[in-house]
């Protein structure tokens, strides 16, 4: 990997463009402006030509680490290839180039995508309806709460202000209830890493709105009381959210709908195979059951005949009185439920099947592989991931200071070695946390070559532990002082 | 080892009380500190806030994690450390010196609850 460090802002040169605009003979028609309005000095902007911004961008992605480079076991990602026949499908102009406030008669097939998306997710999880108007996995559980929230007042019971999530859950389940204004309570997980009905119990009042869960749990361990805690919830007048970041394993052979969730969110950027990165754009598609779907936000897509329409929007004259209202400004980020759909029909019913079976697969090949030199917290069949706790021989004993390598430690050493690290320090519940994900979309080859990585630093920890301390040490830039970046952050060019 | 100041009093998430008078001076333990790592920022209230007990009040962030701070007594703010606003590395400096907030209590009877350094110790197994 070549070093390449620079801002954009070094390789300004002042006069250079990368365009010519003829002369303007009409003057600045600015005058209008009121005057706290106009800026007092001219905008700091580089100044390159196109040939600077091309070299200048395509250098700084060659720094960087994708699926497309090479194997990223992201725990709680699914960090799986993305077909680039998705790529292909989104990038026809008669999908690209539509303008979202197009008459409805005029983008047909596109809403058509939406109905058929719609239709196969709800096939695919058991949910009678979908909305595809959420723009990430949080704004989905965003969007989900507030279906929950609306659902209880709807039912003029105003006292329902509690939701449970369990302490394995994703950081996300208690910040999207807490933006939605709900009060979150803490379930503790038993020995065997799964919720504790003991402790659920006395927790299921009449100001329980509904709970979260993972199914599998971010252990990888699949909730085998589920069918007892739908029923515990339900009794107590709750609805069950299902959050769908770990939807993989399951998919094509488990429903969330069957297990009795209400609600549920997916991440197309997980399951679906659209794109990971750079904070967007994501996709988190809402379903829910029967009961709940004429609260469903809007705008809709609805069927008249051979023609499909768009309704719901406040001022429209054709609202839905009981939705829980919009979410985004149109109907999602279109370009990604396209390239979810091109995945989805790719794979057709008979293949999609198989990709529940084949993560799992994976995930239990690379777990046993490694638990003798990486200490395994739960034995038994995980789903599509699973968590260490840290090397089982640190090498604390033989080094001259006494520090063993820690998990941190561990995933640095792997950078030298071309794989991306593992999510480390989460769950919570364990001190060394290293959460492995492989998915489905990886070879037995690749596997066995991060195995034998993985092997290899155990090794050197309990040899040398310095030697990871110090990774990584074939990367560009090696352990960023990442204390100071947080305390001292430079946000802004100082030049 | 992590250091365990006698004669204060401990919550079990890891916050000490020490008494002035009427007043509750509140900080992290030790413990909390080293478990957090390099603390990068320090959220607090402002004085004439009302805390109540076990109801979080703040929060640290680390490099690792953010991790909510909660009273262990109900009352008013009266003065919190500015000091820790720019410099929230004061903790893992010395968690036991560099208090956090300072609070009128309500209810004094509410620190019977809390642990003495003895229970606390055997809480964070040391």
């Amino acid at each position: 990997m070549r070093y390449y460090d620079k801002l954009i802002f070094e390789l300004s040169k002042k006069g250079r463009t990368g365009f010519s605009l003829p002369c303007n003979e009409y003057g600045r028609h600015v005058s209008e402006l009121p005057s706290e309005l106009k800026r007092s000095s001219s905008p700091e902007l580089p100044e390159v030509s196109e040939v600077d911004v091309v070299r200048h961008y395509t250098n700084l992605s060659q720094m960087n680490f994708g699926v497309d480079t090479g194997f990223y076991p992201l725990g709680s990602c699914t960090m799986k290839y993305n077909p680039k026949i998705n790529e292909e499908i989104a990038a026809m102009s008669g999908f690209s180039s539509l303008h979202p406030l197009q008459p409805a008669c005029t983008v047909q097939g596109a809403l058509e995508v939406y109905e058929a998306m719609d239709k196969a997710l709800s096939a695919l999880t058991g949910m009678a309806a979908f909305t595809l108007n959420p723009c990430a996995g949080a704004h989905g559980e965003l969007t989900g709460l507030m279906i929950m929230r609306q659902y209880h007042i709807s039912r003029g019971d105003f006292g329902r202000t509690k939701v449970i999530v369990p302490d394995s859950a994703h950081g996300t389940n208690p910040a999207s209830a807490a933006v939605c204004g709900l009060e979150v309570v803490v379930v503790k997980s038993n020995a065997d890493g799964r919720i504790d009905l003991a402790d659920l119990k006395p927790l299921l009042d009449d100001s329980v709105a509904g709970m979260m869960m993972t199914n599998p749990n971010t252990l990888g361990l699949f909730e085998t009381e589920i069918i007892r805690i739908a029923e515990m919830v339900h009794a107590a007048g709750g609805l069950l959210y299902y959050d769908g970041a770990n939807m993989n394993p399951l998919l094509g052979k488990v429903r969330p709908g069957d297990m009795g969730f209400d609600i549920l969110h997916l991440n197309l950027h997980k399951t679906f195979s659209t794109p990971h990165g750079g904070g967007g754009p994501g996709a988190g598609p809402v379903g829910v059951s029967e009961a709940l779907r004429d609260l469903l936000p809007v705008p809709k897509v609805v069927r008249e005949g051979s023609a499909l329409k768009v309704v719901g929007r406040a001022g429209s004259g054709d609202e839905t009185p009981l939705s829980a209202g919009e979410v985004s400004a149109f109907l999602g980020n279109f370009g990604i439920i396209l390239r979810a759909y091109a995945y989805i029909l790719m794979l057709g019913k008979e293949n999609v099947r198989m990709v529940g079976p084949l993560s799992v697969l994976n995930a239990n090949y690379v777990k046993e592989c490694l638990k003798d030199s990486y200490k395994l917290p739960m034995e038994g069949v995980c789903k599509h991931e699973f968590v260490f706790d840290g090397l089982i021989d640190d090498g604390a004993s033989k080094a001259a200071d006494g520090q063993g390598a820690t998990t941190l430690d561990v995933a640095k050493r792997l950078l030298d070695f071309g794989f991306h690290a593992p999510t480390i320090y989460f769950p919570l519940l364990f001190h060394q946390a290293l959460m492995i994900e492989p998915t489905e979309t990886e070879s037995k080859e690749t596997l066995d070559a991060f195995i034998d990585v993985m092997h290899r630093i155990a090794a050197e920890a309990a040899e040398n532990p310095a030697v990871l301390r110090e990774a990584p040490h074939g990367t560009p830039i090696s352990r960023p002082d990442e204390t100071t970046a947080a305390r001292k952050p430079i946000l802004k060019w100082n030049g | 080892m992590s250091k365990i100041v006698e004669g204060l009093k401990y919550s079990e998430s890891h916050e000490w009380v020490k008494v002035e008078g009427g007043i509750a001076v509140i900080g992290v333990s030790d413990y909390a500190q080293k478990e957090m790592g390099d603390i990068t920022y320090v959220d607090v209230p402002e004085p004439g806030d009302t805390v109540e007990k076990g109801v979080e009040f703040g929060a640290l962030e680390s490099v690792k994690a953010s991790s909510d701070l909660f009273s262990p007594v109900s009352g008013t703010v009266t003065e919190v450390n500015e000091a820790l606003c720019d410099a929230p590395e004061l903790i893992n400096e010395d968690a036991f010196a560099n208090w956090i907030i300072k609070v009128e209590m309500s209810d004094p009877s509410e620190l019977d609850a809390l642990m003495d350094a003895a229970a606390y110790s055997e809480l964070v197994g040391e």
